[in-house]
């Protein structure tokens, strides 16, 4: 297991009476990649900004590989960020851009000189020394911002929603240059999101955040097939969440039909949050279904067909490769193993966010 | 093709009453009475007593110029750093004041700097040494402060205002402190806005008559006095357009000078 | 502490362009005629002020200019905004540059040429030539704070109202009309601030016989200055004052604090 680097202990802060962080408490990995998800107002850029020193906790403790950095001014950490919209300064060209925080810090005009040239390589941008940042296009801007900050061979590097501006097939693109670079560089890589794809593209962790609390930490895979609860269910790919019964161990009601499921310990007739994946909805003969049901949409997506289907009062989402025209009866079954069982929602703010979304 | 033959009246009003005036003030610049063409009324400038007043102009205008850039600039940033109507303050600051005659604000200040004024009144029961400035150039660089700060302020404030704040925190982040941060990152950024001000103040201040007739007594007289002599007093216009061709050149010298320096154009509005 | 400076700064500023204010309102309520001492309170200034048929008169050429001249060249110079939009990048550039040269030169340059042309062209100086000279520099406020607002209208949007089928006009009034009104509005108002504030194009235009407020102080000021003078502009700015007042008091939704 590698060191931990970054502990963030029990961070608050408050706006106006409004709550964005509550007694938060992460800590990160070195050499992770680490992405901050969820939807806007949620308190990933304030943790962001707290960890780059532009905003003060009004309680808790900011440790950077065991000193106690919470205090500390922004100039004076060891970290950099790439900021939204990228931040270039117009007036300087690129090269002055990039040696801005080597000259700071007073390294000999052949250093800085190497780094530019060997900064602009990384982000196959050579050549570009004299352009001003204005006469690039979004995504050159970008590497410019990567490169800007990694020339001070920060040991922990912030990106705040840094593909946000970027068109579609830019973005994707990006998304494997900034994990090549992460393998290249070898620094610990703190990311902003509200794109689940992205998160779940690049991430090693994820941390689903919502309304100024943590709401799930895992591997990208996890917070996919097994979200802990309703929000991340929702908030990370399309899913069916219906409300049911666990009847017992294994064993869980829904629509009034009995599913196997391989949950257990969650207690005998207890209410419980179920999230089935649009993908993982089989549809069967009328009569091979665990519940019968009739298609009543139908879009075709390119790799497969999205169908909803009203059963038993329902309307299920369903991905499937195989067309069933509209008004056709179909039969839903689910394999025990893609049946995720949560449970009910214990705070009023996981309940208000469903509502709100 | 319809819409613009929408810009004809406004073409023909700037032919008219901007384009054609000027060359006439040029035209009657570079002629005599009898219509001859000489630079006699140009030349003119260099007789001691006109290029005393146009040094004295200079002089005074860069003083007033660089006084309203060291008063205005800390204000901006106050007022760009404020979180609220920003707005309604600027209003109350400049705008408002300007609804009381320009003439009478500025005569206003001789009564508060008259010997026995208000100001020296108050020194006075502070113990403090008395100000004798009135009909002297001090009062009349005051003068220009007073009245030519607004345009200082309002594009240095706009200038700062479009600057992205993370740009800001971007320096800080890359280790800058505040005095680098300011140097390196928010003071050349706000360049366009402190050149426009410049422009905006020295031309005025350069060209003023009413604020030397004010405050400077009948004393001192600076360029703008001279011209407005030739033209209301002496009825010499040739004489007078050749030193008000005389004044164009540095005001175009200065517009030439802040070109280069704010290519975007940035500062230009008010 | 880095606060209190701050305000500290703010005030002194504020200090230095009101100072001048007060005193002029001090002085209407002088009973002595001489700026220098303080003569008790009176308002009597402020009962001969309309008796005063000189002021009176050089009040009503005051405001009918200001308002006349900054009408015409809000038309003038939005209708102009409309064109200058629509040219291409050459000729925007010069018309533009030639926009800002009233701007940008001396006022008294301007006043003076703008006197030669008329004297040369024999129009009698007075109210007329005081209005056309008014108009030339108040276009150019019209249209630097319309031009923005033209810039960020979406190009579309007037297309899309002929489209559904309105005719060039409608579609200006109704489409793009109210999205820069707020531009035409503060460049009428600005135009009009001008407009009253101005003496020196003023001074140059001007024929004998016809007086703004501005000239009219100009030539009191070796005479020593009327009351009434303080007494009027006192009342101009306190009545500008409070409808600021009320304008920022009514609509605008801040939140409470």
């Amino acid at each position: 297991m590698k060191n931990v680097l970054v502990n963030l202990e029990h961070i608050s802060k408050t706006y106006d009476n409004h709550m964005v962080l509550d007694d938060l408490n992460l800590y990160i990995r070195e050499n992770e990649f680490l992405t901050l998800l969820g939807p806007s107002g949620c308190g990933k850029t304030t943790t962001l900004r707290i960890l780059g020193g532009f905003e003060q906790p009004d309680t808790g403790k900011v440790i950077f590989d065991g000193a106690d950095i919470t205090c500390l001014p922004a100039n004076k950490r060891p970290l950099n960020t790439v900021f939204q919209k990228y931040a270039l300064f117009t007036h300087m060209n690129i090269a002055e851009n990039i040696a801005f925080g080597l000259k700071i810090k007073n390294k000999t005009k052949d250093y800085i000189n190497d780094k530019i040239k060997y900064a602009l390589k990384l982000v196959n941008l050579d050549g570009y020394e004299k352009r001003m940042p204005d006469s690039l296009s979004g995504g050159q801007q970008q590497r410019i911002a990567i490169a800007r900050a990694i020339v001070n061979e920060p040991r922990l590097l912030l990106l705040d929603e840094p593909l946000g501006a970027l068109d579609l097939k830019l973005r994707q693109d990006m998304q494997y240059e900034l994990i090549r670079l992460k393998n290249e560089l070898g620094i610990t890589f703190i990311y902003v999101t509200h794109d689940q794809e992205e998160a779940l593209t690049m991430s090693d962790t994820i941390v689903v955040m919502n309304q100024g609390y943590i709401q799930q930490i895992g591997s990208p895979e996890r917070i996919y097939n097994e979200p802990e609860n309703a929000f991340v269910a929702d908030f990370i790919g399309d899913s069916n969440i219906i409300g049911g019964t666990m009847i017992q161990d294994r064993l869980v009601e829904i629509l009034g039909a009995r599913f196997a499921c391989v949950d257990e310990g969650f207690g005998q007739n207890k209410p419980v949050d179920v999230v089935i994946r649009p993908e993982d909805v089989e549809l069967v003969k009328p009569e091979a279904g665990t519940i019968q049901g009739v298609v009543s949409h139908i879009i075709f997506k390119g790799v497969h067909y999205e169908m909803e289907v009203q059963a038993s009062g329902f309307e299920w989402l369903v991905h499937s490769t195989r067309m069933f025209p509209v008004g056709t009866p179909v039969g839903i079954q689910v394999e025990p193993f893609n049946i995720q069982i949560m449970n009910k929602p214990e705070s009023e703010d996981e309940e208000a966010v469903k509502t709100d979304e | 093709m319809n819409k613009k033959m929408l810009s004809l009246p406004y073409l023909f009003w700037c032919a008219a009453f901007i384009i054609i005036p000027l060359c006439m003030v040029v035209y009657y610049g570079l002629t005599d009475k009898t219509g001859a063409f000489t630079l006699a009324n140009i030349a003119a400038i260099a007789t001691a007593e006109h290029s005393k007043a146009l040094w004295f102009s200079l002089l005074l205008s860069l003083a007033g110029t660089i006084i309203c850039l060291l008063l205005a600039y800390p204000l901006a940033m106050i007022l760009s750093g404020m979180k609220v109507s920003q707005h309604s303050f600027i209003v109350l600051i400049f705008i408002l004041p300007m609804w009381m005659n320009f003439l009478l604000r500025t005569m206003a200040w001789e009564t508060l700097l008259e010997k026995n004024g208000i100001i020296n009144t108050v020194l006075r029961f502070l113990h403090l040494p008395s100000l004798n400035i009135i009909n002297t150039p001090s009062a009349i660089i005051l003068g220009m402060v007073y009245n030519f700060l607004p345009f200082m302020v309002l594009p240095i404030y706009n200038a700062l205002t479009k600057i992205d704040p993370n740009v800001v925190n971007a320096a800080k982040d890359l280790g800058a402190g505040s005095i680098q941060t300011f140097l390196r990152i928010i003071f050349p950024l706000s360049l366009p806005g402190v050149i426009s001000g410049i422009t905006m103040v020295f031309v005025p201040a350069l060209t003023t008559f009413v604020i030397s007739t004010l405050l400077g007594g009948s004393k001192i007289l600076l360029i703008g006095n001279v011209i407005e002599q030739e033209f209301t007093q002496t009825g010499n216009w040739h004489l007078g357009s050749g030193l008000s061709i005389v004044l164009m050149i540095f005001i175009l010298l200065n517009m030439v000078l802040s070109a280069i320096f704010d290519k975007e154009g940035e500062g230009a509005t008010l | 502490m880095k606060n209190a400076a701050r305000r500290i700064y703010i005030v002194l500023i504020f200090i230095f362009m009101y100072a001048p204010i007060a005193t002029l309102g001090v002085l209407s309520f002088n009973a002595s005629k001489s700026r220098a001492k303080w003569g008790g309170f009176t308002i009597k200034w402020y009962l001969s002020l309309f008796k005063n048929e000189e002021i009176m008169r050089a009040l009503w050429n005051t405001l009918s200019i200001a308002l006349i001249s900054s009408v015409v060249a809000t038309v003038v110079g939005t209708v102009s905004c409309i064109a200058i939009q629509s040219m291409k990048k050459k000729g925007r550039a010069i018309i533009i540059g030639i926009t800002n040269i009233p701007m940008l030169n001396a006022d008294i340059v301007t006043g003076i040429s703008l006197m030669l042309l008329f004297i040369v062209l024999g129009i009698r100086l007075g109210f007329f030539t005081i209005l056309l000279a008014h108009i030339t520099f108040n276009i150019p406020y019209v249209i630097l704070s319309v031009m923005p607002r033209m810039k960020q209208l979406n190009p579309s949007v007037y297309e899309a109202a002929l489209d559904l089928g309105a005719s060039h006009v409608q579609a200006f009034f109704k489409v793009i009309f109210p999205d820069i009104l707020p531009g035409i509005l503060s460049g009428f108002l600005m135009a009009f601030t001008m407009s009253l504030d101005d003496f020196i194009i003023t001074y140059f235009t001007k024929g004998p016989g016809i007086d703004t407020l501005s000239t009219k102080i100009y030539t009191e000021v070796r005479k020593g200055i009327k009351p009434e003078m303080y007494a009027l502009s006192t009342i101009i700015f306190v009545v500008v004052l409070v409808l600021l007042f009320l304008v920022n008091r009514t609509p605008k939704e801040k939140p409470a604090k």
